[in-house]
C-alpha cells in the first residue's frame, strides 16, 4: 500500500508533471513536491510525487556499501 | 542511476550478510513495521539468509489489514445507498467485512470503482454531477497527504459531490501501542521508508529514548533492508540506541514539510479502530472542523449491524507480531488468496498473502 517507485520528471506544467518509468509515461501531481525540477527522480505514490530522490545521498549509500564489502 | 538496480547487487549483499553474521552475537527480535518490507524480505529470501539468531517479525503496516470490520461495514453500507459511487484503491475491493465486501456490494448493483489515484476519483465526481462520489481514504502517512490534497482541490474547484471517508492510520502511535502491550520483546524496529519520506525520522525518537529499542528507517531494495538490519545489529551490540536512516536518498530527518502541511490542513489526529488491537487514541486522522462538508457521515445516514470476526481467523494476533500465518489453522487450508477469509490474505502486502506466495521454505 505504501509502495512508491522512482520515476524521472520529464516535463512540468503548473502542479502537474509527466514522469517516465522505464519508458512508460504518466501524468502525476507535484503538489507535495513543488520544488521538483525536470530531470529529478521522485518517489511516486498513488499519482503523487511524495519525495525528491537525493542523488548525492544515493551515491553515498552505495559508497558505504562498497566500503563494507572491502572489509567483509 | 535508476535508484533501484544499484541496490540489488548480490555481491554487496553477501558481504553485508557476512558482516551481520560476524557482528551479531546474541538472539534478537526485529520487527519490520511495513507490509512492503515484509513482501520485499520474503521475495528476496532475506529471512533464510540472515543468521539463525536474528528473528524477523512482521508488524501491522498494512492499511487494508488493520482496517477494522466495523469500519469496513460502514464503507459497504455507503456502497448500498442509491446514487452513490464508491471510489477506492483496488486493495480494498475483496476485503471481507462482517457480512459482505465491496466486491459483493458491486455484484449486488453498487457502483464501486477502482482508482489508482485521488485524481481519478475527482474526475469521476466531475463526470457524474448527479451522483455523490465517496472516496475510501485508507492508508498511513504515505497516502494521507495525497488524499488531503484531493479535498483541497475539490474545495478549490468547487466540486460539491466529492466526499472522503477518513480511515487513515498513524504509524508512531501504533508502534507505541504495540510496545506498551509488551507481548513480543523486540530489540529493534525497521521503520517504514515511505511513511518516513513524509514524517521524517524524528517522530520515532521515543523508541530508543523510552524503550531502549534500536530504530532504523530503510528502503525496499534488498541492500536497503540488509543495511537496515546491519545498522540495527550494530546498535544492539553496542547498546547505543538511536534513530538512524539507511534510506537517505528518499528520507530526510525532517520529512516532507509541504506534504505534512497539506495533511495537517485537512486532517487532525483522532482515535482509530485497529483490527486485533482495538481503539487507540490519536492513532488515526479525521477530517478537521474546517472541512466537515467532505465527511460523508455529515451528509448520508447509514445503519450497520454489530461487527463480527471470521471464526478461526487470527489476523489480529498476526498484526501484533504475536502469531505468524503458520500458526493459523485456516492458512493455506480454507484461507487462500483466491478465497480469503481474513484481510491479511487479501492484501498483496498482508502477512498471510506474503507467506502464501513466498514462504514455502519456512
Amino acid at each position: 500500500m505504501c509502495l512508491a517507485i522512482p520515476a524521472m520528471v520529464k516535463s512540468i506544467e503548473g502542479k502537474q508533471a509527466v514522469i517516465d518509468i522505464d519508458g512508460v509515461t504518466r501524468q502525476v501531481s507535484l503538489e507535495l513536491t513543488p520544488e521538483a525540477k525536470v530531470g529529478d527522480y521522485v518517489l511516486l505514490h498513488t499519482g503523487f510525487a511524495i519525495s525528491i530522490i537525493d542523488p548525492e545521498e544515493a551515491e553515498e549509500t552505495l559508497r558505504l556499501l562498497r566500503e563494507i564489502s572491502e572489509v567483509y | 542511476m535508476k535508484f533501484t538496480e544499484e541496490y540489488r547487487n548480490p555481491e554487496l549483499g553477501q558481504r553485508l550478510l557476512a558482516r551481520i553474521r560476524h557482528n551479531s552475537t546474541q538472539p534478537i527480535k526485529l520487527m519490520e513495521f511495513c507490509g512492503g518490507h515484509t513482501t520485499a524480505i520474503f521475495k528476496h529470501g532475506i529471512r533464510q539468509l540472515l543468521p539463525a539468531n536474528i528473528e524477523m517479525l512482521s508488524g501491522p503496516g498494512c492499511p487494508v489489514c488493520v482496517t477494522a470490520n466495523a469500519d469496513l461495514d460502514h464503507v459497504i453500507a455507503f456502497a448500498q445507498l442509491p446514487d452513490v459511487i464508491i471510489a477506492t484503491f483496488g486493495d480494498m475491493i475483496r476485503v471481507p467485512g462482517s457480512y459482505s465486501s465491496l466486491q459483493m456490494a458491486k455484484a449486488e448493483g453498487g457502483d464501486i470503482r477502482v482508482v489508482y489515484s485521488t485524481q481519478d476519483a475527482l474526475q469521476i465526481a466531475k463526470d457524474n454531477p448527479d451522483k455523490s462520489v465517496i472516496f475510501v481514504g485508507i492508508g498511513f502517512e504515505t497516502t494521507a497527504p495525497a488524499i488531503a490534497a484531493s479535498i483541497l482541490q475539490a474545495e478549490r474547484e468547487n466540486i460539491p459531490n466529492y466526499y472522503v471517508i477518513s480511515l487513515h492510520k498513524l504509524t508512531p502511535p501504533i508502534m507505541k501501542a504495540i510496545l506498551d502491550l509488551g507481548e513480543i520483546g523486540l530489540n529493534g524496529i525497521i521503520c517504514p521508508g515511505h511513511v518516513s519520506a513524509i514524517i521524517g525520522s524524528h517522530p520515532y525518537q521515543f523508541i530508543p529514548d523510552n524503550y531502549n529499542i534500536a530504530c532504523v528507517v530503510t528502503g525496499f531494495e534488498p541492500l536497503d533492508i540488509l543495511l537496515g538490519v546491519d545498522m540495527l545489529t550494530s546498535q544492539i551490540e553496542t547498546g547505543q540506541y538511536k534513530v538512524e536512516i539507511a534510506y537517505r536518498r528518499g528520507v530526510k530527518p525532517e520529512g516532507n514539510k509541504q506534504a505534512i502541511k497539506i495533511m495537517t490542513t485537512v486532517f487532525e489526529a483522532g482515535a482509530a479502530n485497529w483490527r486485533g488491537i482495538g481503539t487507540v487514541p490519536n492513532s488515526g486522522l479525521k477530517i478537521n472542523s474546517n472541512y466537515q462538508r467532505f465527511d460523508p457521515d455529515n451528509n448520508f445516514h447509514v445503519v450497520t449491524h454489530p461487527p463480527k470476526e471470521a471464526a478461526g481467523c487470527v489476523c489480529g494476533s498476526i498484526l501484533r507480531g504475536v502469531k505468524t500465518p503458520l500458526d493459523c489453522p485456516l492458512f493455506r487450508n480454507t484461507c487462500t488468496p483466491a478465497d480469503p477469509v481474513g484481510p491479511c490474505m487479501v492484501s498483496a502486502e498482508g502477512s498471510c498473502a506474503t507467506y502464501y506466495h513466498y514462504g514455502d521454505n519456512l
